[in-house]
């Protein structure tokens, strides 16, 4: 699938060592799904993370290492599962997470037709989906850390770029930022933060009790 | 600030610390010392011994493979904060998975020392940090056979080439790589640009996908 808007180095250096939050590896993994130059990409930052495997230095393994590893083999059940292919509007590492169709999500409404469902991950970061009518801006909100925003459906359009199926819209904290769902189709987005979303006041007020679920 | 903040993980972050890291292994003590025999000086092609797992279970092929590997990987994690304990089973398991997940080994798309580096560092984040991995849906390899040997020959080289450029790149830099892959970069640091010469290694992976893609279609 083409995509336009990709990953920065940091992001794909950072999922490639292993030292994101699961918030952002749950945005990332879902965009791989849907964009080749990106999987081509990530496969490069494997490589090199291969590189420093191979020259790593050695530690002795005990004598009997291989044996044990070789009995751990033909005792266990083997892992055979095939490899699914990616359909439907959520990418497969998504639907471990929130099952496979929009009829399964527990949404929370945020007015306008607006709606967000969070999703439970490890701490150090948050990830939601969020589903906002076509012709609707996206509610206002600062935000502290970084947003990382993955489109699943719709044309989710910003500071003059569209973004469509598959492509990335990183936004730092102090970035101006004015999202909103293009005419046409639902736009339907998982959006990952470092740090909680900062609804401006009186929207913040109303809906922190929905937002600390 | 315009880059991307990122959580810094520092080896205890990320183990959990020593405490954890030690009781982890405490019922299998490392037993003996003595190193296994090297493989042979003049290295095998490793993702071709892969391939001879995958495809025939070949015990030999699998036993130059952990010769090879598991000990890196063992050092690999105990860079990475590891005791040498828990990196010894975490290696093993490592070596399990390979063998367990063989069948999803794509030559065209990684080398053997990439692929296990994958399955190293999932295993590093589901034992030591105890979170979930997301990963991309694995595309299914392999088109027909002769595409595939020569597309893993052509990866091959260039997987090369990106380790000697890697060793190549100012002292620095060579450094924020590695310490990046140990899981030790403070957000500035993993915010720096690296300079990692990737060109040419991936139009030749994005290339695969893309008769991957079509074969599929």
């Amino acid at each position: 699938m083409k995509t336009t808007h990709h990953l920065n180095e940091q992001l794909q250096m950072g999922y490639a060592a292993g030292v994101l939050p699961e918030a952002f590896n749950l945005v990332i993994a879902s965009h791989l799904c849907l964009s080749d130059e990106s999987r081509a990409t990530q496969c490069c930052y494997d490589a090199v993370g291969g590189a420093v495997l191979d020259k790593c230095e050695k530690e002795r393994m005990s004598v009997d290492a291989l044996s044990a590893t070789l009995h751990q083999i033909k005792t266990c059940a083997c892992d055979t599962s095939a490899p699914k292919i990616c359909t439907g509007v959520f990418p497969e590492p998504l639907q471990g997470y929130i099952g496979e169709n929009l009829e399964s999500i527990h949404w929370h409404s945020m007015g306008k037709g607006v709606r967000q469902a969070n999703i439970p991950t490890a701490k150090g970061a948050c990830v939601r989906l969020l589903f906002v009518p076509a012709g609707q801006a996206v509610p206002d909100h600062g935000r502290q850390g970084t947003e990382v925003t993955l489109v699943l459906q719709g044309i989710y359009a910003d500071m003059g770029e569209r973004y469509s199926r598959g492509d990335i819209k990183i936004t730092a904290p102090d970035a101006p930022s004015q999202p909103v769902a293009e005419n046409g189709q639902d736009c339907i987005c998982l959006s990952a933060t470092d740090a909680p979303l900062k609804f401006h006041r009186w929207l913040h007020r109303f809906l922190h009790p929905l937002l600390k679920r | 600030m315009t880059s991307v903040s990122i959580h810094a993980t520092k080896p205890d972050a990320i183990l959990g610390g020593l405490g954890y890291a030690r009781t982890y292994h405490s019922s299998h003590a490392l037993k003996g010392a003595e190193a296994l025999p090297e493989p042979d000086p003049t290295e095998p092609n490793w993702t071709d011994l892969v391939i001879r797992v995958r495809d025939e279970q070949d015990e030999a092929a699998f036993a130059l493979l952990f010769n090879h590997f598991a000990p890196r990987i063992k050092g690999f994690l105990m860079k990475s904060g590891a005791d040498a304990a828990a990196a010894e089973e975490c290696a093993q398991d490592v070596m399990v998975t390979l063998w367990q997940k063989a069948a999803q080994f794509d030559p065209t798309r990684a080398s053997a020392a990439t692929w296990i580096f994958t399955i190293a560092r999932n295993r590093r984040i589901d034992v030591f940090r105890r979170q979930n991995r997301p990963e991309p849906t694995d595309l299914p390899w392999g088109p027909e056979p002769e595409a595939e040997a020569a597309d893993a020959l052509a990866l091959q080289q260039e997987t090369r080439k990106l380790s000697a450029a890697l060793d190549a790149l100012p002292a620095k830099q060579k450094d924020i790589v590695k310490r990046a892959f140990y899981g030790e970069l403070s957000h500035a640091e993993l915010a720096e640009e690296t300079g990692l010469p990737l060109g040419t290694i991936k139009s030749r992976i994005r290339l695969a996908l893309e008769r991957l893609r079509r074969a599929m279609s």
